[in-house]
């Protein structure tokens, strides 16, 4: 190529500046993850304190306090709906992986990414109709519902691409020295995928804990601690949400240490799966 | 490859020995847990489409025509939010188009060395990964203001264009759409770069062979050849555009009137949803209930439109 074509020809000449545009606009791209990612970095280490973990969020005008409660609330929320989706989802997967007919696999695959593509509010009044106006109160259930409906696709799809790459091998193997299916399934295949399983369930649950929007009229929020599921319970979430769009300078900085806690969370989830998941193609 | 568990096993456990029969319960759990995601997408069509009969029955279509949302008289009506839903969606596609295929088409080929493109695409992934409130947050304190001398500069000479009819202040559809723009582009970029890694390398090999440069052979061959793939990661970016509603509701101004400037406070149906859920009651609940209805079939028709412009492709 070099040797045939003169660098002043016209055509070579635009190969590169469209080479050089697509390469700025990938730039552009990630100007905005460069900007947040040291925006929430520099006002969320600022404001960060022990406090912040041990304390209540002040009233309005009033120093110090602290995040306690959300951190508390979004931990309990998570966990729930991780006992409610991990179960699920991993059967699930199974189903789809070892046992399911290809055209009902198909189906229930074309669910679940639809199911992904179910806007997160959507989800918030599903259960605010199925829970939260039945009981007549919002509480830490029907947030949890709410966040493990979300954490279903996620974990659903990476546990089947996990079951889907054990060797068919091991399953002949267990199977052959008199191994039931689901001796076979859940002492031999799933130990096989776990590792990918888990960084799955660890993606989802990196996503529910930013999540807002199925909490904010299921789950609410208090300015107080959870002390019981079927009370309104905070969440750090939703902590942001409030606190951002109040003009009181101390509440805002909590919004930004609370930021700063979701977005470590995600970094590191997505950072430590990343490497987990390359591991494991190979 | 799927069944193979299911068949070879049967021809040698024979009659109801206890091992036929936990395998029989267990399969059937898990076939439930399997059946249960189908089930919760019914379950939500049920649920929002029940609750939302009352006001279905008082405003019926001309609830997405009507332009007032008045909890007082309990009149309502959604044209504003669904004009601020597709206008945030349109700006974001606007934006997020370009910059995205470009994205996709300068990772998907070899013009940095594989190390450096991998930590590139993770990152564009990234992108996808923060929360949407963060972005609220930091849209707020930190694009608003940013985005304000440039909002001015285009009212004051471009004025008389309707978009940039009012002056610039705070919260409008523009810094909503600009956000939404971030939230959507590793959609579009992650997926059109799938579409353009997985097209046969002969493809590429003939048009350079044919002596096209690297760029006519992207324009001329490549894109053609995906074109079904980017079609289907724009219409998923088009799903989740409009269903986006933290980072919009906190940008957006929240304000249910229509108005063409995009630098004037307006609504979508999810912020809403955000702002009213938690403190409505009777026929307001139903409302908004028929508003998520709305929304959900929207977005819905996008999502399965795009899977199966998706799934067509990942047949390879």
């Amino acid at each position: 190529m070099y040797l045939s074509q003169k660098s002043s020809d016209r055509r070579s000449l635009l190969n590169k500046v469209l080479t050089v545009v697509a390469g700025a606009f990938v730039v552009i791209a990630l100007i905005p993850l460069l900007a947040v990612l040291t925006y929430v970095l520099i006002q969320g280490f600022g404001s960060l304190s022990l406090d912040l973990f041990t304390q209540l969020p002040p009233p309005p005008m009033v120093k110090g306090g602290g995040i306690a409660n959300a951190i508390v609330g979004t931990l309990l929320m998570v966990g729930l709906a991780s006992l409610i989706s991990v179960p699920i989802g991993v059967g699930a997967a199974i189903f789809l992986a070892e046992f399911s007919h290809p055209i009902v696999g198909r189906w229930v695959r074309f669910a679940t990414n639809v199911l992904n593509g179910v806007p997160s509010i959507i989800l918030g009044v599903f259960v605010y109709g199925a829970l939260v106006y039945t009981t007549k109160t919002f509480s830490a259930y029907a947030g949890a519902v709410a966040l493990s409906i979300l954490m279903l696709p996620t974990i659903i799809r990476t546990a089947d691409e996990a079951l889907k790459i054990v060797p068919q091998e091991i399953r002949w193997a267990a199977l052959g020295v008199g191994a039931a299916k689901y001796q076979t399934v859940l002492m031999i295949v799933v130990p096989a995928a776990i590792p990918t399983i888990i960084t799955g369930v660890t993606l989802a649950i990196a996503r529910a804990a930013g999540e807002t929007a199925p909490l904010i009229f299921t789950a609410l929020f208090t300015q107080f601690w959870p002390n019981s599921l079927t009370q309104p319970t905070p969440s750090l979430a939703v902590l942001v949400f409030n606190f951002a769009t109040v003009p009181f300078k101390n509440q805002q900085q909590l919004a930004w240490a609370a930021s700063l806690i979701l977005v470590l969370l995600v970094l590191t989830t997505s950072v430590i799966s990343r490497f987990a998941l390359r591991r494991k193609t190979f | 490859m799927v069944t193979q568990l299911a068949k070879p096993t049967q021809l040698v456990q024979s009659g109801s020995n206890p091992g036929q029969i936990l395998d029989n319960i267990f399969i059937w759990i898990t076939r439930l847990f399997a059946f249960s995601i189908a089930l919760i997408l019914v379950l939500i069509t049920i649920e929002v489409g029940t609750e939302a009969i009352p006001a279905i029955q008082t405003f019926g279509l001309s609830f997405i025509f009507q332009q007032s949302w008045d909890p007082v008289r309990d009149n309502y009506g959604v044209l504003p939010m669904i004009y601020g839903t597709m206008m945030t969606s349109f700006v974001a596609l606007l934006l997020a188009i370009p910059i995205g295929v470009s994205s996709a088409i300068f990772l998907s080929e070899d013009f940095l060395p594989v190390s450096f493109r991998t930590v590139l695409v993770f990152l564009v992934e990234l992108l996808a990964a923060i929360p949407s409130v963060v972005y609220g947050l930091w849209g707020i304190f930190v694009l608003i203001p940013l985005i304000r001398p440039l909002s001015e500069w285009l009212h004051q000479t471009l004025g008389w264009i309707p978009f940039f009819g009012t002056s610039p202040g705070g919260p409008g559809l523009l810094p909503a759409g600009l956000v939404v723009t971030i939230m959507i582009l590793p959609t579009i970029t992650a997926i059109s770069r799938d579409a353009l890694t997985s097209l046969p390398p002969e493809l590429r090999q003939a048009s350079i062979g044919l002596g096209a440069t690297r760029w006519e052979t992207i324009i001329r061959v490549l894109l053609p050849a995906a074109f079904s793939g980017i079609v289907g990661a724009i219409m998923l970016a088009l799903g989740r555009a409009m269903g986006e509603t933290m980072a919009v509701t906190m940008l957006i101004g929240n304000s249910n009137n229509i108005n063409v400037s995009l630098f004037a406070p307006g609504n979508t149906i999810s912020s809403l949803l955000a702002n009213q859920f938690a403190e409505a009651s009777g026929l307001q609940v139903s409302a908004l209930m028929y508003a998520g209805l709305i929304l959900f079939a929207l977005t819905l028709f996008v999502n399965i439109a795009a899977q199966w412009v998706v799934g067509k492709i990942q047949k390879f």
